[in-house]
């Protein structure tokens, strides 16, 4: 898909064959995805199926994270869009949302009973701990596409650093870190790009 | 709980909770979770169709249940109106940023290779690796704050990164064992 060359680690890439091949896989992965779709997304696209390389997908989801919406669900759109127009997209987001929707739904009906049960709040816990770990590891694993970041990896990894300081520890303002910090980026990236 | 029966909406509130969604979609940078502070103030402190501890177990309920935590919009929408609120909540989320996006792939995708669209993602690239931290130490802080059973979360996070970084092992299985573990009551 890309004119850049794949890295030796990756393989060659794979094509989805339809629309339904979309459905079902992002219905398989959100089926998985407890505590957020993230992390199994990227294990799915990028590791199992090969449908982007590992920097193709964070510039997918560098994307999905400047637009308005749910990033997942962007990324979703963007790589049906990319494989058959609008058809993919909407059977990408379709395969997303469909059975997780109808479960939410049964769940929140239901809440009330099954809450109540310890052992079943306890499993939620450790869910919500693991899906916090999945996150963590997903940004791990696309680190490494910072090697061969044109601002050079020293200034690339002090951008991920401020970032994570900015909103995890300050807690400043999604919007205002991305149009400040992200248009200082933009502007070096820019100004080395000759 | 009542939430499958009560609050039918006039239709006319039915419409302020669509259009009230509908706005808010195209302020969700970073997904719709960033703008939970207003639907909390227009359902619960204005409107009052929800109280506050049915708000907080909707987004809950979202999170522990497979699939996008968008769907924490789908939760609000049933405990507020039903089947008719999640539809409002869900389409009026969606729609916007759907459209938006689209649009702008299809923008960048036909600009892929200029200095403009090249600029953006590399620039964008470390912010974006910084932000998924961000939001890892976010959701692991309830946990690893929790004095009872700090260590246990700590573990497993840990046990998360080591595995997902060694080895290609699909992550169901550590949403199972965080499953067990918690069940044990170890987290």
């Amino acid at each position: 898909m890309s004119a850049t060359p794949a890295a030796p680690d990756e393989p060659a890439l794979a094509q989805p064959a339809s629309p339904a091949e979309l459905f079902f896989t992002f219905n398989r992965l959100a089926l998985q995805g407890f505590g957020g779709v993230l992390a199994i997304a990227q294990h799915e696209l990028v590791e199992r199926q090969r449908w982007l390389t590992r920097q193709q997908f964070v510039e997918m989801l560098a994307l999905s994270q400047v637009l308005p919406g749910p990033n997942v669900i962007n990324l979703a759109l963007m790589l049906g869009d990319r494989f058959f127009g609008w058809r993919g997209a909407l059977a990408a987001m379709g395969g997303m949302m469909l059975v997780p929707l109808a479960i939410v739904l049964v769940l929140t009906a239901a809440y009330a009973e099954f809450s109540r049960i310890e052992i079943v709040a306890g499993a939620l816990r450790g869910m919500g701990a693991v899906a916090a770990g999945l996150v963590i590891a997903t940004a791990f694993r696309l680190m490494g596409t910072l090697r061969s970041n044109r601002l050079g990896l020293p200034l690339a990894a002090a951008f991920s650093i401020v970032t994570f300081v900015l909103i995890a520890l300050l807690r400043w303002p999604l919007v205002g870190v991305l149009a400040g910090l992200g248009s200082l980026a933009i502007a070096i990236a820019w100004l080395r790009w000759k | 709980m009542s939430a499958w029966f009560h609050t039918t909406l006039s239709p006319g509130d039915l419409l302020g909770l669509l259009v009230q969604f509908l706005v808010l979609s195209l302020f969700a940078i970073g997904g719709a979770i960033t703008t939970a502070p207003d639907m909390h103030r227009y359902i619960v402190d204005e409107h009052h169709w929800i109280s506050d501890a049915q708000f907080t177990s909707s987004i809950a309920i979202a999170q522990a249940a497979p699939g996008p935590n968008v769907l924490f919009v789908a939760a609000l929408g049933w405990s507020v109106a039903g089947p008719l609120g999640a539809l409002a909540t869900m389409f009026g989320t969606l729609l916007p940023s759907t459209l938006l996006t689209l649009a702008v792939a299809r923008w960048g995708a036909s600009r892929k290779e200029t200095r403009g669209v090249r600029a953006f993602t590399t620039g964008m690239t470390p912010l974006t690796i910084g932000l998924l931290v961000a939001t890892g130490w976010l959701l692991a802080a309830p946990y690893a704050t929790d004095r009872a059973h700090a260590i246990g979360a700590i573990a497993l996070v840990a046990i998360c990164v080591l595995v997902m970084a060694r080895t290609k092992l699909s992550p169901m299985w550590l949403v199972g064992l965080g499953a067990i573990a918690g069940a044990l009551g170890w987290v």
